[in-house]
């Protein structure tokens, strides 16, 4: 055998692969390095977006009109659900357009390993990038869609609508960090789970569509007592939506200790989701 | 040049559990631990090809304690057998999956070449995928823009730079791939069996664009079945049996090592009775090839100019009709016929073969080219009425020989078949 023992010192090494690192070594420093990779996963989910299809991003702006209408239609006009006394159109746009954001990037998210295995089996970069890239790509999607609502808002304003947006409105930011942080968060744990288990890619569907009924989207927090609004209070995405409703329409319970709540939720479910990832990665070619 | 180590692999194993393997669904995982409850095998279990196998605790070894050092500079050639461990050694150098224990060592920046076109979106046009595939590939955008004319360039589709690549030939794309891997600069590439894609002229030129890697200091490994490729490649040969470092030296010895034992193994012989490749609407008549040597030993490597016996066997009694004639056809790897052979060319008619037996074919021309080739097989009842065929039934390989005996030894670039020819100089007839 030609092999010899290295001649230079542990420490000119580069890069040490080891069967197993410390639970806690997310490595973000690698990711941080591959923020021109995630930069470009967003761009290209965007612009093949717009290439596949007639209608490219107009698909932004139908899916929530029809979700709307349909809402209006079955939960205001025949189940006559109260809307706080808001247009129900605006109420269930408001509903529609902050649970889809967070859906999508859930169910997108939790793709992650299956429909990448190809491009993860031969190249290494921090998996991290695809949920990043997607959480971010669907945030365009959101942009479009907020910006649809809002044209709607000014139309009922314009109208003489008691429609009130005011400061809380502000708060959009942190309120799209934060579901940003809760789809990427769940999808992480699903997309980790389901390298094992392949049930979950179909619970997770069936799952986030029961899930919309647990959070106010086609009722009012306001309308909700007892156990029910224990529960619904328990959901972390109650208070996005309840403090978006707020800021932009006026109406909404908007409570600092329930984003407060939603914020440290947020924190321990990506700690929690990161940790996930970051074990299931490094032997998920194993699995597949 | 001092030697200096830049890969240094130290007592890497990798392990596979029975349970860890192809595990999908819930519903697969509650029916494997009822098997195993029962005591049954594991009705999931997958099994891995030549070389590879469980031990008694359930663990299959990708590779078992391998130590392997390369230094700066050097082009390390890795050959083995399916499933031997060459593809698990590349996978954890390139960080794709974990070593179960030991550990690797790497200095400098790594790029690794498992396949060509990672993440390509067929959407995007040429220019757009330099720029992602050289990111994923580890390439900063600034560098990818340093050398977009070179990558443009070398794949040769200047004129189709802002062409979505779904439009693009097969051959283009793979051109266009390669070339932005050849062009990332790293310190270490690893290479797995790229090389066998596009057309002989590209081949070249991607041997050539791995040569001049090396030449400026870099360190490249390359896993490749093609024994030409790493014999001219290659400064150093590993080669890898059931996951450990079996051989390690001069290209040229390891690759003798590594025929000899192939030798000594069943690869020269497929079962028909159940071939993936049976053409559709055929009946399993034929039930085995055999690859021959000229004393009659099973083997899949023929030296150049070696004589090459293709054994059928096939039991055809059911047919109602009786049979006629038996054919073999040679296929190149990239997918040319060279030729083929049947009973109805060796006798005139009326043609006529046993209903059941073994028919052996021994080929004494042309010589073959260094290269791996297809052996096709069929029955018929008529010239034109094939009754059984079964395509790429078994594959050999021919290594070189300097069959010229002028130290020119040809490359499977050289095409399929080594033709012999007389030269003749006639230095007045040019002046006319």
């Amino acid at each position: 055998m030609r092999s010899k023992a290295p001649r230079t010192g542990a420490d000119d090494w580069t890069q040490t692969i080891r069967p197993k690192r410390h639970w806690w070594d997310l490595r973000l420093g690698e990711l941080w390095n591959a923020r021109e990779l995630v930069a470009l996963f967003v761009w290209r989910d965007f612009v093949s977006l717009y290439k596949q299809t007639i209608l490219g991003p107009l698909w932004y702006v139908v899916q929530p009109l029809l979700t709307t209408i349909v809402f209006t239609i079955i939960f205001g006009r025949i189940a006559k659900l109260s809307t706080d006394g808001m247009p129900q159109f605006l109420f269930y746009m408001a509903g529609t357009v902050v649970w889809s954001y967070f859906s999508t990037c859930l169910t997108k998210t939790s793709q992650t390993f299956i429909a990448n295995a190809n491009v993860f089996g031969k190249v290494y970069f921090p998996r991290m990038a695809v949920p990043l890239s997607v959480v971010l790509s669907t945030m365009i999607g959101f942009l479009i869609q907020f910006l649809l609502f809002c044209g709607f808002v000014v139309y009922y304003m314009v109208t003489g609508t008691a429609v009130q947006p005011n400061a809380y409105a502000l708060l959009l930011p942190v309120l799209v960090l934060l579901m940003a942080g809760l789809g990427l968060g769940f999808g992480v744990i699903v997309s980790a789970l389901t390298t094992r288990y392949r049930d979950l890619q179909y619970l997770v569907v069936f799952g986030t569509q029961l899930a919309m009924y647990l959070t106010p989207i086609v009722y009012p927090l306001s309308s909700v007592h007892g156990k029910l609004h224990l529960l619904v209070l328990a959901n972390p995405m109650t208070s996005i939506v309840e403090t978006f409703r707020k800021g932009f329409l006026g109406v909404g319970d908007a409570r600092w200790t329930m984003l407060a709540y939603t914020a440290v939720f947020t924190v321990v479910l990506l700690l929690v989701g990161s940790l996930l990832f970051n074990r299931v990665e490094r032997t998920f070619m194993d699995t597949v | 040049m001092s030697a200096e180590t830049v890969i240094s692999v130290e007592a890497v194993s990798k392990k596979y559990r029975l349970g860890m393997i192809s595990s999908g669904t819930l519903h697969e995982d509650l029916s494997r631990g009822w098997a195993r409850l029962r005591g049954k095998p594991d009705p999931r279990m997958k099994i891995g090809g030549h070389g590879s196998g469980f031990d008694e605790a359930g663990l299959l070894w990708a590779l078992r304690d391998v130590d392997l050092h390369a230094e700066r500079g050097e082009v390390l050639g890795v050959i083995g057998r399916n499933g031997a461990g060459k593809s698990t050694l590349l996978k954890i150098l390139s960080r794709v999956t974990a070593p179960s224990s030991g550990q690797v060592k790497l200095k400098g920046r790594l790029a690794s070449l498992l396949e060509v076109g990672t993440g390509f979106h067929p959407e995007l046009t040429g220019r757009d995928n330099i720029y992602l595939n050289g990111a994923i590939l580890g390439m900063s955008r600034r560098e990818v823009t340093r050398r977009f004319d070179e990558i443009v360039q070398f794949a040769e589709v200047e004129e189709f730079v802002d062409t979505p690549v779904k439009r693009y030939s097969s051959g283009m794309y793979v051109r266009l791939a390669f070339a932005v891997a050849a062009h990332i600069d790293p310190d270490i590439l690893l290479v797995d069996e790229v090389l066998a894609v596009g057309d002989a002229a590209f081949q070249r030129k991607c041997i050539g664009r791995m040569g001049a890697v090396a030449s400026e200091g870099r360190t490249v490994l390359v896993v490749s079945h093609n024994m030409a490729t790493i014999d001219s490649l290659c400064t150093r040969c590993i080669l890898i049996e059931r996951g450990s470092v079996a051989g390690d030296g001069q290209p040229a010895a390891v690759i003798r090592q590594y025929l000899e034992a192939a030798d000594a193994a069943v690869e020269g012989e497929a079962s028909l009775v159940e071939h993936e490749h049976r053409l559709p609407g055929m009946s399993s008549y034929l039930t085995r090839v055999r690859l021959l040597n000229a004393d009659g030993q099973v083997t899949s490597t023929y030296v150049q100019g070696a004589q090459i016996v293709v054994e059928i066997a096939y039991d055809a009694s059911e047919c109602a009709l009786p049979l006629a004639g038996a054919g073999i056809i040679v296929t190149g790897a990239s997918g040319a016929r060279v030729g083929g052979f049947n009973t109805y060319m060796a006798q005139a008619p009326p043609h006529a073969v046993p209903q059941a037996g073994v028919i052996r074919f021994t080929i004494k021309g042309p010589c073959f080219a260094p290269g791996a080739f297809w052996v096709t097989v069929s029955l018929g009842t008529h010239p034109r009425n094939l009754v059984d065929k079964v395509e790429h039934a078994l594959g050999f390989s021919v290594l070189p020989r300097d069959i010229y005996e002028t130290g020119y030894l040809l490359t499977p670039e050289d095409g399929v078949v080594a033709f012999s020819c007389e030269v003749e100089y006639d230095p007045a007839a040019g002046l006319v």
